[in-house]
């Protein structure tokens, strides 16, 4: 029972972050039905970015930790934006209209490049962080198993239900929610329509990169380590978190993405650590054999 | 020189806005600005005492003036104004030229390169060096200043030149590939590297097949080369199994992973098998890693014997109760006999593959998946069974990749998980699609772009996979259809495609 909840805890943190990344996707494919794939490589600058940052503040003096991580998760999601939008406008805007496996290309010649570049600038080694929220509270104790919480893992969770709560309200509440959802279901009538489409789409990649750039923080400051390569595991995870959900449903990514923390977790907690990654994928072909518009999504009408 | 100054110095006929052309570039330039600024301009250095960081911001400084003057440079070459490019692409050069000279003579002004390696500094200057050379090309060749940059989907001469000696240019390619190993400058490392470049052109002809032929979108080919060549591995490590007893089992093996794999995910569409195929290729790799009893774990297997020519080892001296190859026909022993017989062993298995695909092109199966491709919903009106007509490329496609993964195994004389990342799979697909999916000469040209020329530059080892990405990005944005763009005439009964 104790360590089925330590797992349920570990589980939920990593699952709000794998959601948050998986949100990105989740988006992208529903408004121009492409995979963007080098959005793992997204948060992993958005992580590397938060980091530089860190130590920048450190440099300047500001030691006062809330101080540091606001201006931090600012600064990183600020920048990681930008980086989200420029992916877009030099890599797949071009290709708009093309066949669907050009932007595919791209995007995976874009992840290989972002991977390298941040590789060639910052090096292959493991960037340590020290740790700056440490400490939580015992939740339970049994047979001298401790079920402990810490207090990054509640504050990882809350900023993900806050993000998703604001997230949720400017999809369906505002002007931009509603462009977007428009050029979702039609792009070319929202355009004679008056939505501006290419914005629509440039904003929406930068909203993925923004939320992107908060998990990447969050997984820095969860694991204390980063390197380039982080972004391609969470990446494809992230991805079958939204394929689970339903891809196209913003609460299916969410959904999903808890699931297939959960799972990952419990599995590494009751079998092995080694096949942990097999265990996500292994749900993803389940899933999409038996129920292939994920738990989520509405039913793809084929036209002919 | 700022770009203002750019703006004002070029004699601004009426027609072209060079204010907008400024206010874009400086936005270019400062979005570059913002891109480097932490990523670029700051290095974390790991020392005793954890992480410091460490400023470069020169680097920063010239890549966002540099983007926002080429920004503007590039926009007057859209409006046709070529004279500018041109001078300032000069003016750059010989900037360059100056600071490298100074660096030589070890001047203090050499240390004013714009970035500290010597790599990045030269690569940087392949920019303007291609707009001269694209304003040269403007007003000397394509009709002067009217003639505006063409872009999109053309027929491009060379794409017409091929096509019209389609048959003349296959048949001299194929005699210069048996002809290269005795040329006089082909030493062995050329023949090495000659014979990697076939292993992806194999992979990629096989790959064609899935992708190209059947329009399945399969980011997991690699799973099937670790097949191919885990089980020559092992029939030959664990068995004694020679490499020709075991290749038709290997390629088998594939074949049937892949009709198992492929059997419940087939009746997915386009970008869900994508994310399904890649799974499994990891999932394969992850097996191999940690199954360490069965597949050696991460050290793989070692001591693969290499094939031989009807028993003939390539060896200095034989095994007993065998023959070297070199005894046999009375020749001198030298290793480069083995690499030049490995060399034919891949072009003949390339070839095969490459004369089935063009023979099964003529059959109905063929024609079934390119229908397939084109409209699935059409296909099952017309009674086309999807998944048996999917899984016959599928298992095909793999069949072709157990083949090249027994030669790679044989080859490398060794197999680990380390060979058959995601990263292999996104290469020969990048490989089918840069080449013009469906098009055989295609993948030979983008092979040669993206595994010779890259082997011929190991010194700069480091930069090689960045390039490759940033070439990946720029042959998608130029070429959208693949650097010989073009498709066998399929009928097409209307055009605009429905929702895929």
């Amino acid at each position: 029972m104790a360590l089925f909840l330590q797992q349920l805890i570990n589980g939920i943190t990593l699952g709000s972050i794998y959601g948050l990344i998986a949100i990105g996707y989740t988006m992208v494919y529903g408004i121009i039905g492409m995979i963007n794939f080098a959005h793992g490589d997204i948060y992993m600058l958005g992580a590397f970015q938060a980091l530089i940052a860190f130590l920048v503040l450190g440099v300047l003096g500001i030691t006062w930790v809330p101080l540091a991580l606001v201006i931090t998760l600012v600064v990183a999601v600020a920048l990681t934006s930008v980086y989200g939008w420029t992916v877009e406008r030099v890599a797949y805007r071009p290709l708009r209209g093309s066949t669907r496996l050009a932007p595919l290309i791209s995007a995976i010649g874009m992840s290989i490049l972002l991977e390298n570049y941040v590789q060639l600038l910052q090096g292959a080694r493991n960037k340590p962080m020290p740790s700056l929220l440490g400490g939580g509270f015992r939740l339970m104790s049994e047979n001298g198993f401790n079920v402990e919480v810490r207090w990054l893992q509640i504050g990882i969770v809350v900023v993900t239900v806050v993000l998703m709560a604001g997230f949720t309200l400017l999809i369906t509440r505002t002007p931009l929610g509603r462009a977007q959802r428009a050029t979702e279901q039609d792009r070319r009538m929202a355009s004679l329509l008056g939505v501006n489409v290419d914005r629509t789409i440039s904003l929406t990649f930068v909203i993925g990169a923004a939320l992107a750039a908060v998990a990447g923080m969050m997984v820095l400051l969860y694991y204390g380590q980063i390197d380039f390569y982080i972004g391609f595991l969470a990446g494809i995870k992230a991805f079958t978190a939204a394929v689970l959900g339903g891809i196209g449903s913003l609460p299916g990514a969410m959904f999903g993405g808890l699931l297939i923390g959960l799972v990952e977790v419990m599995w590494s907690g009751y079998f092995s650590v080694d096949y942990k990654d097999v265990a996500a994928f292994t749900i993803l072909v389940m899933v999409l054999i038996f129920r292939p518009t994920g738990l989520l999504g509405r039913p793809d009408l084929e036209k002919v | 020189m700022t770009t203002a100054t750019v703006g004002t110095i070029a004699a601004a006929p009426a027609a072209v806005n060079y204010r907008d052309f400024a206010k874009r570039a400086v936005i270019a330039g400062f979005v570059t600005l913002v891109l480097a600024s932490l990523l670029v301009g700051i290095e974390t250095v790991s020392t005793v005492n954890g992480l410091q960081v460490a400023t470069r911001y020169r680097a920063v400084l010239c890549a966002s003036l540099g983007v926002a003057i080429v920004y503007f440079l590039v926009e007057m070459l859209k409006a046709g104004r070529t004279l500018v490019p041109l001078l300032v692409g000069l003016a750059m050069i010989a900037l360059f030229g100056v600071l490298e000279w100074a660096k030589l003579e070890g001047l203090p002004l050499g240390d004013q390169l714009p970035f500290n390696s010597w790599v990045v500094n030269w690569g940087v200057m392949l920019v303007p060096l291609s707009l001269v050379l694209r304003s040269l090309y403007l007003t000397f060749w394509a009709g002067g200043q009217g003639a505006v940059a063409a872009v999109g989907q053309r027929e491009t001469g060379f794409t017409r030149f091929y096509l019209r000696y389609n048959k003349l240019f296959g048949a001299l390619l194929i005699l210069f590939a048996v002809g290269l190993p005795f040329m006089p400058f082909a030493d062995r490392r050329l023949v090495d590297v000659a014979t990697l470049v076939l292993t992806y052109i194999m992979l990629g002809w096989g790959l064609n097949i899935v992708v190209g032929l059947a329009g399945l979108l399969d980011l997991g080919y690699v799973a099937f080369y670790a097949v191919g060549a885990y089980s020559y591995s092992m029939f030959a490590v664990d068995a004694g199994l020679g490499f020709w007893a075991a290749l038709p089992i290997a390629g088998a093996l594939a074949a049937s992973f892949g009709l198992i794999l492929g059997f419940p995910v087939l009746r997915l569409r386009g970008d869900y098998l994508a994310i399904v195929t890649l799974g499994f290729g990891e999932m394969i790799r992850i097996i191999l890693t940690n199954w360490w009893w069965f597949t050696g774990g991460p050290n793989g297997i070692n001591n693969v014997p290499r094939p031989t020519f009807f028993g003939l080892v390539f060896e200095r001296s034989a095994p007993p109760g065998k023959e070297t190859f070199a005894q046999f026909f009375g020749l001198t022993y030298s290793p480069i006999q083995r690499v030049e017989f490995l060399y034919f062993v891949i072009l003949v298995f390339a070839l095969i593959t490459n004369f089935f695909t063009l023979r099964i092109r003529r059959l109905p199966i063929s024609r079934a998946w390119e229908a397939l491709r084109e409209d699935e919903t059409a296909c099952r009106a017309l009674g086309i069974n999807p998944r048996n007509t999917k899984l016959t490329a599928f298992g095909l496609g793999a069949m072709f990749a157990g083949f090249a993964g027994s030669f790679f195994a044989a080859r490398q004389g060794f197999v680990s998980p380390e060979s058959f990342v995601f990263l292999e799979s996104a290469v020969i697909l990048a490989i089918v699609v840069l080449g013009g999916l469906g098009t055989q000469i295609g993948i030979v040209l983008a092979a040669l772009v993206l595994i010779g020329l890259p082997e011929f530059f190991r010194e700069l080892q480091d930069y090689r996979m960045l390039a490759f990405g940033i070439g990946m990005v720029l042959i998608m944005i130029w070429r959208p259809g693949g650097l010989l763009a073009h498709r066998d005439p399929t009928i097409f009964l209307h055009h605009g495609k429905g929702k895929t």
